[in-house]
């Protein structure tokens, strides 16, 4: 077992864990956006950020879903600088994601009373990748990724062309926290999976999708 | 093996033919007969081929001096090499004619025919194309006199300007792969590592880690797992800086062994340089290098019969800035997309495919075998107390002497920029000098004698960096300045972060608003409070220091900002939405030329009639200014 303390206090935890798995283990809450339990830390968000210091060293903000638990390691997770950082994070976020009411509440949660700066075209969209970590990690097919860079990055099929790959089980529209996410915007309605026949969804069978099916709606 | 059998060696053909070398005796024994035949004083012209030549058109000129002394009759038959980069780029194409070390500059491919007649044949010294002192006037007829050169410590540019880069007997000649061999029969991987640690060497690449504690952390990994890479950083990619591209397009194989050092004092078979795809000729070099190297039996597998074996191989990057950070670095060559992952697991406990990873950059892998064949003791002995040896810089921007230069760290900046960059052109003062590129910050006239170490840069707000200084005189506007490298580091953003990929805009926004003239009082505050933000909450060192240009500007030029907003007033008359351009009417002599020249039609005016501008259709391009011969032309 690791010891570390959080908030001033020790705790105890196995080796392999996160802060932030440590952290919601204990009861402690922290605000998430781009970490689901089911898949690999991304850590883009920058929402779980925490202060931490090694024994002897300067404190320094980490974020919570990807630091491992060290022995000895100090954690503080609302601290002036942890609160300071969420709030300008939630601001640009915000900034990004103008008319998103998830986005607004977080904001509004975090201290955000003005937004300072706005992108002049902005969607609902804040790239937290979930849509594209769950089509890699859980369904496996990877119709969806993230293209271009920057403030220019967006999630989208391969060459911006309706995915062949895309099997419709819907999991992306399932997980995006802002629902700006439809299935017409990455599905290839011509895909053998995916049919329409006589103004009906038609699905083929195969083994990824099929399971998918059977669980239905 | 005989140099001279090679005088007309084409640089793209690969020698081949060699016998693979089956032990450390043969090495020894051929590195001997190379340097015994090596003769500096043997009469050859060298003409530099690096990429900032070639762009002057060195290549034209070589060609042309080839074709221009097979037909001349020259007392002796003459070598014509291309050489790597000496670093004087900006009196390019440059050409030293051996031995004497006479040195021409801007060489244009009409001064071949005199060059070979007068110079070559009649052995007379061609004054217009010699460098003269911008102070007395002076000519300077030999390469070492030149004051460019005089205050340098060439290290590791030793070998550039004197090599063909493309032969590896003459690497040879001059000692190359002798650390090697020394690293090879004389010393154990951990003694390796201890001569490293010993030296004091950091890393090159920016955040100057010492180099023997990484190799000594990844080392322990190495024996856990049996596996590990080596990766060499070669994705260099701020802009104004070129001295990654100089070493390996004028020294490929100074990179190439240190490598196989490290790979030999980590226990590694494997090793890659990630290297931009924009940088052809060093990627060319670099692969001559290696296959040569391979044939030669220095590189694959049993090296000189000693059983280690170390295979290299290029990977090309498509050149985005944040590549150069080691996680998306070795994404990249994982074949996924460039983005950085949060650290830890740091690369040498788990980076390319998972396996402990050592990354350097070109520079720090060209340090390895000085400190080898000198011995950490000798090679500690240049620099100051926490910063060892001499660092490359590419100076440019407003200075007189553009080009590479290397230094002993502890020289001050003064030195760097007056000394050896000749100081501002046209009588200008200097204002400050932006080190470490987009990631770095900038060092104001009052900190000019500060020592170029690591410690005494970082107290400034700047940075080492991988070595950019872009010289910045009185006419620069440093919220303009500010605002170009945010607009790099902008545009460079992977977004994987919000932070870095919304932070840098909003810091974007803010500065080009205040350029514009519609700065408000509470956007230095903003500015301050994102760019902490941005720095302290980013994902990797893109972000991290991203902000530094902006924040290291406020610190030592806030006057500036202020004047823009508070004034409306650009003081260095930069930012088009604050300054106005008017004619003055006492100089004005109504010759209607900057009427004519003006592209918006703004001037109205007749002949010998005071000429006038309409603000209003002004697009402020100074051309008007440019053609005036009368100075009558004013910008406030």
């Amino acid at each position: 077992m690791i010891e570390l303390t959080i908030n001033d206090q020790v705790y105890k935890v196995p080796p392999g864990r996160t802060i932030l798995e440590a952290c919601r283990e204990f009861g402690i809450p922290i605000r998430t956006l781009c970490y689901h339990p089911a898949l690999e830390p991304y850590g883009g968000c920058r929402l779980c950020m925490v202060e931490i210091a090694q024994p002897g060293r300067k404190p320094r903000l980490a974020t919570a879903c990807t630091y491992p638990c060290e022995a000895g390691l100090l954690v503080w997770t609302d601290s002036q600088r942890v609160k300071t950082s969420r709030r300008l994070t939630a601001e640009l976020l915000l900034a990004t994601a103008t008319g998103a009411p998830e986005i607004e509440a977080l904001a509004r949660q975090l201290g955000v009373t003005t937004v300072r700066y706005c992108l002049p075209e902005s969607d609902a969209c804040v790239l937290c990748g979930l849509c594209v970590r769950a089509c890699q990690e859980i369904v496996g097919v990877s119709a969806i990724g993230m293209i271009r860079r920057g403030i220019a990055k967006e999630v989208s099929p391969p060459f911006q062309v309706a995915s062949a790959t895309c099997i419709g089980c819907g999991t992306c529209v399932m997980i995006c926290p802002t629902g700006v996410l439809t299935l017409e915007q990455i599905t290839d309605y011509h895909s053998p999976h995916r049919q329409l026949r006589d103004g009906q969804e038609v699905y083929l069978d195969c083994e990824l999708c099929a399971p998918q099916r059977r669980m239905g709606p | 093996m005989n140099r001279t059998t090679h005088a007309t060696h084409d640089s793209q053909a690969v020698e081949t033919g060699w016998l693979r070398l089956a032990d450390i005796a043969a090495f020894q024994h051929w590195s001997a007969e190379l340097t015994q035949a090596w003769d500096e004083s043997r009469p050859c012209v060298k003409v530099c081929d690096g990429t900032g030549c070639r762009a002057l058109g060195s290549q034209k000129v070589l060609s042309g001096l080839r074709a221009a002394c097979q037909k001349a009759d020259l007392p002796i038959p003459l070598e014509i090499v291309g050489t790597g980069c000496p670093g004087f780029c900006e009196c390019g194409p440059l050409l030293t004619i051996y031995p004497q070390k006479i040195s021409y500059q801007k060489i244009k491919p009409n001064d071949v025919k005199e060059i070979v007649e007068r110079t070559l044949v009649g052995g007379e010294i061609i004054e217009r194309l010699l460098y003269t002192d911008p102070l007395t006037g002076e000519h300077i007829h030999r390469e070492p006199d030149l004051p460019f050169y005089n205050k340098q410590l060439r290290q590791v540019l030793d070998f550039n300007g004197r090599i063909d880069p493309t032969r590896i007997e003459e690497y040879v000649a001059l000692g190359g792969y002798r650390a090697l061999v020394k690293a090879l029969s004389e010393l154990e991987p951990k003694q390796v590592i201890d001569e490293v640690k010993a030296a004091g060497l950091r890393g090159r690449g920016g955040a100057g880690f010492s180099t023997g504690l990484k190799w000594e952390i990844a080392r322990q990994n190495i024996r856990r797992t049996g596996t590990g890479y080596i990766i060499c950083n070669a994705d260099e990619g701020d802009p104004g800086a070129f001295m990654d591209r100089s070493v390996m397009e004028g020294n490929p194989h100074s990179v190439i062994e240190g490598m196989l050092i490290g790979a030999y004092a980590l226990g590694i078979q494997d090793g890659y340089v990630y290297i931009r795809a924009e940088y052809p000729l060093a990627v060319q070099n670099l692969q001559t290098a290696i296959s040569q190297a391979e044939e030669i039996g220095l590189l694959g597998e049993d090296i000189l019969g000693t059983g280690f074996t170390f295979h290299l191989r290029v990977r090309l990057g498509a050149g985005a800035f944040v590549c150069g950070e080691e996680t998306a670095l070795m994404a990249s060559i994982e074949g996924r997309i460039g983005e950085p992952r949060p650290r830890p697991p740091y690369p040498a406990e788990s980076g390319l495919w998972g396996q402990p990873t050592v990354i350097n950059n070109v520079e720090t892998w060209a340090n390895v075998p000085l400190v080898i064949q000198r011995g950490s003791a000798a090679y500690a002995a240049v620099g100051t107390e926490k910063s060892k040896g001499t660092k490359i810089f590419s100076v440019v921007g407003k200075i007189n002497n553009t080009g590479l230069v290397e230094v002993p760290m502890g020289i001050t900046l003064r030195e760097i920029i007056e000394d050896i960059g000749g100081g501002i052109p046209n009588g200008k003062r200097f204002k400050a000098a932006q080190l470490g590129g987009p990631s770095g910050g900038c060092v104001p006239v009052e900190h000019l004698d500060v020592p170029i170490d690591y410690e005494s840069l970082s107290q400034l707000g700047a940075i080492m960096g991988s070595g950019g200084m872009v010289v910045a005189d009185e006419d620069t506007c440093m919220v303009d300045f500010a605002r170009y490298f945010m607009n790099f580091t902008q545009e460079e953003s992977c977004g994987k972060c919000v932070p870095c990929r919304v932070g840098t805009k909003a810091m974007l926004a803010t500065l080009e608003r205040i350029c514009a003239g519609y700065g408000e009082p509470g956007d230095l505050d903003y500015l301050l409070e994102m760019g902490q933000h941005v720095r302290d909450s980013s994902l990797c060192g893109l972000g991290q220091t991203a902000p530094n240009p902006v924040l290291s500007t406020l610190r030592y030029f806030r006057d500036e900002y202020e004047a823009h907003i508070l004034e409306h007033r650009c003081p260095a008359h930069v930012c088009k939405g604050l300054i106005t351009y008017s004619v003055i009417a006492e100089l004005c002599t109504g010759c209607m030329v900057c009427l004519r020249n003006c592209p918006s039609d703004a001037i109205t005016g007749a002949k010998q009639q005071v000429h006038a501008i309409d603000p209003l259709r002004c697009n402020r391009c100074g051309m008007c200014q440019s053609v005036c011969k009368f100075d009558a032309i004013s910008v406030n």
